[in-house]
């Protein structure tokens, strides 16, 4: 017996579906089947990619990074995806620019959102004064503290931030409030969920506004190189920067696919945020996923420098490239993850976000593991200006040790 | 299906059950066997034991609390199905909630022979779609129990035909598009949307979400086949360790909800 059938669209091997409250499932699928019509419609195709270029900034460049490539030596070259030159400074815009204008196709007129950082938060409120929406982010407390800034930002595009206070207050706490504000507005509110996690169609959906990363990043590495990269690098918290540069390298088998978790400050639960490479397939916010969880399947508590990948769940299709080999998941802890913001800021001039200085630190140090002559793409998924007081903090304690 | 059974019994005429929710370990572990003979003196006919959940998402803030202190004083499984049994042995109709993936991370069919050994008669999920339901009702019923679907008031009429052929024991009908907790007034039009529900869905209903008073439950009992109460239970029985006064203020609320789903008339 098989105790989760795979039923119909939204399965990513066996993992996916959409284990949310009956109240929910119509909206689900009155979202999932709005989707499956605008993804075909040419005039939303042509509506979204002009969004992307005249709100977003698109393409974002691909630039050699000279310096880390030297430093690297033994002919490895090393590429950044500059998703941090978007407007808004992260990825997160290319989602919710899509979401939004769906949104206003389904005649939703206020839009909700979880957000960790803030990234997601500030990207949906920009496009909700963009479109006109009412915009409500959901924000745990713990993070309301650490990215006050970021709180602020948002209430001046127009936005209400609500603070989570229950459970571990972080972004899982404020997934779950999100999910309450659905059930409760369902019939005026779409959920613009920031990640590839979540019921179908989240996870196909935000995947599919993201690969326009991988997709621009293929053809700048054909044109500017002459060939597709060895490697293809990103950090995974939920995991949409590296569904998004994966989507456009999924056929190209010879290009490797890395993601990089959060490893935290150690191994023991509470501690990290490496839901791939030592979590277990479960159920959480919608999809069956590896998930980080006591013997008794209650959710654990997660720590990560970077409030973005500070998250116990991940998409449905990063385990199911885990599963089937496509795609390789590793992590780098928190001092990997600072050496490699450090390494970036002072070699390239570039101030990258927490989140993507995970995969640069992971390639700082491990940069051996990487054949001579190897092309990485790192996807640059975000810049640094929100961890900027973070990091001050926590290199003036640094040095304040012995 | 002994559930099935019952409100089968019950949906032809004789009164209404009044099934009250509590979460396990909530107070305490060591208080459930008073509550739950309490809930039995009071006239509960079912009881529905909710397993706590770190992630409750159809949950408002009195059963995400209960969920987070039982959990905290070591609550789980383990302790809902020492819950259940208590119920069972008291004569109580236990049926378990949980949400889906502490199910899961138990292994359904070696859950189902766990909670037909403990006397629970039936199963209810929350985030399980009915889409995805086969294979954990046919798991539960080779136990004989009944895993419950749920309706809203957002399910579509063909969705409430399938979800009505599909559940088993009843259809559990959530009163509002919403999360759990105590309202001031039910939504208006419900028990019409109910006499709708119940001939389309062509299975027994109990109603749950908001239910908080005698009033509202008598108005409920009028079209339903059962009245579920959780928030408005969970948030008394914060008070069930300050003393006994306490505790039989409890009991004659229970009580008087009892009566009030008892002593409604059908209008069906």
């Amino acid at each position: 017996m098989t105790p989760i059938r795979r039923i119909g669209p939204g399965w990513f091997g066996a993992f996916g579906g959409q284990f949310a409250p009956e109240t929910l499932q119509p909206a689900l699928r009155a979202l999932a089947q709005a989707y499956d019509t605008v993804k075909r419609d040419p005039g939303f195709l042509r509506e979204f990619r002009e969004a992307l270029r005249v709100h977003a900034g698109r393409p974002s460049l691909l630039s050699p990074a000279s310096r880390l490539s030297a430093d690297l030596g033994r002919g490895i070259r090393v590429f950044l995806k500059r998703e941090d030159l978007n407007h808004t400074g992260s990825h997160k815009i290319n989602n919710t620019l899509g979401q939004l204008i769906l949104a206003r196709r389904m005649g939703k007129r206020r839009v909700i959102a979880e957000t960790g950082a803030g990234q997601h938060g500030v990207a949906t409120a920009t496009a909700a004064a963009l479109y006109g929406a009412e915009c409500v982010i959901y924000m745990g407390a713990e993070d309301v503290r650490r990215q006050a800034l970021n709180v602020f930002r948002m209430e001046l595009l127009g936005a209400r931030v609500v603070s989570v206070t229950a459970g571990t207050a972080t972004l899982k706490d404020a997934i779950n409030e999100a999910f309450r504000d659905w059930i409760s507005h369902v019939d005026t509110t779409h959920y613009v969920f920031g990640t590839v996690a979540g019921p179908h169609p989240f996870p196909t959906m935000v995947r599919d506004f993201q690969s326009v990363i991988g997709r621009e990043a293929r053809a700048q590495m054909l044109h500017q190189v002459g060939r597709l990269p060895t490697h293809v690098l990103a950090c995974v918290g939920g995991g949409s920067n590296a569904m998004g540069i994966f989507s456009g390298f999924l056929r190209d088998r010879r290009v490797a696919l890395v993601g990089v978790e959060a490893g935290g400050r150690g191994r023991a639960p509470g501690r990290h945020a490496a839901t791939l490479t030592r979590g277990r397939p479960g159920i959480l916010h919608g999809s069956f996923s590896y998930l980080l969880q006591d013997r008794e399947g209650q959710v654990q508590p997660t720590h990560s420098i970077s409030a973005g990948l500070d998250y116990p769940g991940v998409g449905p299709e990063h385990s199911w490239l885990k599963a089937s080999g496509r795609a390789r998941y590793v992590s780098a802890t928190d001092t990997e993850a600072l050496e490699g913001f450090l390494w970036l800021a002072r070699r390239e001039g570039i101030i990258p976000a927490l989140e993507p200085a995970h995969a640069l630190g992971y390639l700082h140090s491990c940069g051996r593991r990487f054949p001579p002559g190897s092309r990485i793409v790192v996807n640059l998924s975000g810049r640094g200006d929100k961890d900027v007081a973070e990091v001050r903090r926590l290199l003036s304690g640094r040095r304040s040790r012995p | 299906m002994v559930l099935e059974s019952y409100f089968r019994a019950t949906g032809t005429g004789r009164r209404g059950a009044f099934m009250p929710y509590v979460t396990a370990g909530y107070p305490s572990a060591g208080a459930m066997p008073g509550i739950l003979g309490m809930l039995a003196g009071s006239g509960a006919d079912c009881v529905e034991i909710g397993v706590p959940f770190s992630d409750p998402v159809a949950d408002g803030v009195t059963i995400q609390r209960a969920s987070e202190v039982a959990l905290a004083r070591g609550g789980g499984l383990a302790g809902a199905l020492r819950a259940v049994q208590t119920a069972a042995r008291m004569g109580l109709r236990p049926v378990l909630m949980s949400y889906a993936n502490p199910l899961w991370q138990a292994g359904l069919p070696a859950l189902a022979r766990r909670l037909a050994d403990a006397g629970a008669q039936g199963v209810i999920v929350p985030d399980l779609p009915l889409e995805l339901a086969g294979s954990w009702s046919a798991a539960f019923a080779e136990q004989g129990l009944a895993l419950v679907l749920f309706a809203a008031p957002t399910t579509p009429a063909a969705r409430l035909r399938q979800a009505g052929r599909n559940t088993r024991g009843f259809l559990y009908y959530v009163s509002l598009a919403g999360v759990t907790g105590e309202r001031r007034s039910l939504p208006r039009g419900l028990a019409a949307r109910l006499r709708t529900v119940r001939r389309i869905a062509r299975s027994p209903v109990c109603v749950g979400f908001g239910v908080s008073t005698p009033r509202q439950a008598a108005a409920v009992a009028r079209v339903a086949d059962g009245v579920i109460v959780g928030a408005a239970v969970v948030r008394r029985l914060e008070g069930w360790g300050r003393g006994v006064e306490k505790r039989r203020a409890i009991a004659r609320w229970t009580a008087s909800m009892a009566r009030a789903v008892h002593g409604a008339a059908y209008s069906r």
